[in-house]
């Protein structure tokens, strides 16, 4: 496991207590803390290299180019992308999700075509296909998951018999922390002949992940949930692709002449970047993966999954408790029911004791619904928890019990 | 756990365990639902309105789709507005939203959710069957939601 005594420093807000408590924070996959590191790395940024990017003929305008195009670089390498133009910039998952549904889908997918999502993907990977193919006429399929919480394969088959133009799945589910085998995925749905859309913001920040080893044609990141900051993030994607899509955006920077009726338009990534980006939040990004690196990333992943199996392994000792998702391939999330308590009334009694766990639907109601529950409180970890977070987590939940007199169902 | 016990107190966790007035009426003149779209929370309300007067009400939550401050509020409520005119029920709506937004107590076992106060991030739950009656007694055809109402 990773020496949690050396990163918890790195993380100021770690010191803080919460209601008197020391901070348990559980909600990794809702964001991540930020390390000193990249708060640093904002301040500098502003207080020594600000300007506009890709337009200044002064020094300065250069040096914000330069921090903004090594974050770019930062990223390409971090997943493996095919090349740095083929990473753009974006506010986060959600919103690169958008622009392939925006761009590649309105110009792709036409009536009676049909697109693919699965049951456990989050709204963000369901809502902007919903929106296309509304649009379009076409026709959405949710992939049905198994009893176990993984994507079941079988029905994944008989969805690809339609022809879909399009497969999008979480490379990690946020709800369960199943972990797909995208690589398999991607090449059932590309025999299919389809485009594959990976949704990685539970993987990027959790697994060591190469994008051209999934051969995905698009993967999505958000860059607050591996210790950037918030409204960073990338679309990864085969430049052919995206050279061949239209723009998603229009304005500034995305253009190459501007006549006036029409425009032609800048080379990739900048086609796809228009107006003045979120320079610090790449460079903040860019310095969230120098961290990240320096750990490494097969070590960040095997810290996690063994508090998620200490964490279950713990829960599932308490009478009354539910452990959702599958029993091996999981990431370190813990979605769990405890009797006939409500998730957010477990959510507020351990959050007296400072432990932030998540309670709700997490952005995935059809996942809930084939679940059979409202809700679950969910626990996610990440590279600063430990054994003493576990330990706190469970005191907690065994409080909870004790107040509401839990009846075990 | 002090401030825990202010929020579950033992009328609360009472009425969560055994919710009065749980009920779907078949007859009901009036009928709202209540959405708490951040946590999923849903209530169904019904009310038989005969003369200006509430003389019969129920709800249901689907099943585990209400918290503990959600259903309690929701039965606590049924039986303090069962048998009482619509201005008095409107009334204590407004006491009530008035305690949780750091007012006077609301009146009777009503006060049993002043512990909500403390808990900003739990008022809608409290707030959510309310708003379902009032909708209700206004005879609103749209499902009201939390995110809608202007005292969150």
């Amino acid at each position: 496991m990773l020496d949690t005594r050396r990163i918890r420093p790195d993380f100021p807000i770690l010191a803080q207590q919460e209601n008197g408590q020391r901070l348990v924070y559980l909600d990794n996959a809702a964001t991540s803390q930020k390390p000193l590191r990249v708060i640093d790395a904002i301040t500098h940024f502003y207080s020594h290299h600000n300007a506009n990017v890709h337009r200044g003929a002064y020094a300065l305008a250069v040096e914000a180019t330069e921090a903004y195009e090594a974050a770019r670089t930062a990223i390409a390498r971090f997943v493996n992308a095919w090349a740095r133009e083929g990473v753009v910039f974006t506010r986060g998952t959600t919103e690169s999700i958008n622009l392939v549904a925006g761009s590649w889908g309105r110009a792709n997918v036409k009536g009676g075509d049909t697109v693919v999502v699965t049951a456990m993907d989050h709204h963000s990977n369901i809502v902007p296909w919903q929106i296309l193919c509304q649009e379009k006429g076409a026709t959405l399929r949710m992939v049905e998951i198994t009893k176990d919480g993984r994507i079941d394969l079988a029905d994944f088959g008989r969805a690809l018999e339609a022809k879909p133009k399009i497969v999008a799945f979480p490379y990690v589910s946020n709800s369960l922390g199943t972990v797909n085998p995208a690589a398999q995925l991607s090449k059932l749905a590309h025999a299919a002949g389809a485009v594959t859309v990976v949704d990685g913001a539970q993987s990027s920040p959790h697994l060591r992940v190469d994008v051209q080893a999934l051969d995905c044609d698009f993967y999505a990141l958000s860059g607050h949930k591996m210790l950037g900051p918030m409204g960073s993030g990338a679309l990864v994607a085969k430049p052919a692709l995206l050279e061949a899509m239209p723009p998603y955006h229009g304005g500034g920077e995305m253009i190459e002449r501007v006549w006036d009726d029409r425009s032609s338009w800048n080379k990739i990534p900048h086609k796809f970047e228009g107006g003045t980006p979120n320079v610090e939040a790449a460079v903040g990004l860019g310095a969230a993966i120098a961290y990240l690196e320096q750990l490494g990333m097969d070590k960040v992943s095997e810290h996690e999954q063994e508090l998620a199996r200490v964490a279950i392994d713990r829960l599932s000792q308490i009478e009354g408790v539910t452990i959702y998702g599958p029993r091996d391939h999981r990431a370190g999330v813990v979605p769990f029911t405890y009797g006939d308590i409500h998730p957010h009334d477990l959510a507020t009694i351990l959050d007296k004791d400072g432990v932030c766990i998540r309670a709700g639907h997490h952005c995935t109601q059809p996942l809930m619904r084939r679940l059979g529950v409202a809700a679950t409180a969910r626990a996610s970890f990440y590279i600063y928890n430990d054994l003493d977070d576990i330990d706190a987590l469970v005191t907690a939940v065994r409080k909870a019990g004790e107040l509401f007199g839990v009846l075990a169902s | 756990m002090n401030d825990l016990g202010d929020l579950y107190q033992q009328v609360i966790l009472d009425h969560n365990r055994n919710p009065r007035n749980f009920k779907r009426l078949e007859s009901a003149n009036r009928k709202a639902e209540g959405n708490n779209p951040l946590c999923g929370d849903r209530i169904q309300l019904y009310v038989q309105l005969d003369g200006g007067t509430i003389t019969d009400i129920g709800f249901q939550m689907p099943q585990g789709s209400g918290c503990a401050i959600s259903k309690a509020s929701a039965s606590l409520m049924t039986d303090a507005v069962k048998g009482k005119p619509v201005k008095d029920a409107e009334a204590m709506f407004a006491a009530f939203r008035g305690m949780l937004s750091g007012g006077a107590n609301a009146p009777g076992k009503l006060a049993a959710f002043s512990g909500v106060r403390a808990f900003p991030s739990r008022i809608k739950c409290a707030n959510l069957a309310w708003h379902a009656l009032h909708a209700a007694l206004q005879n609103s055809a749209e499902p009201v939601t939390t995110e809608s109402a202007k005292d969150f």
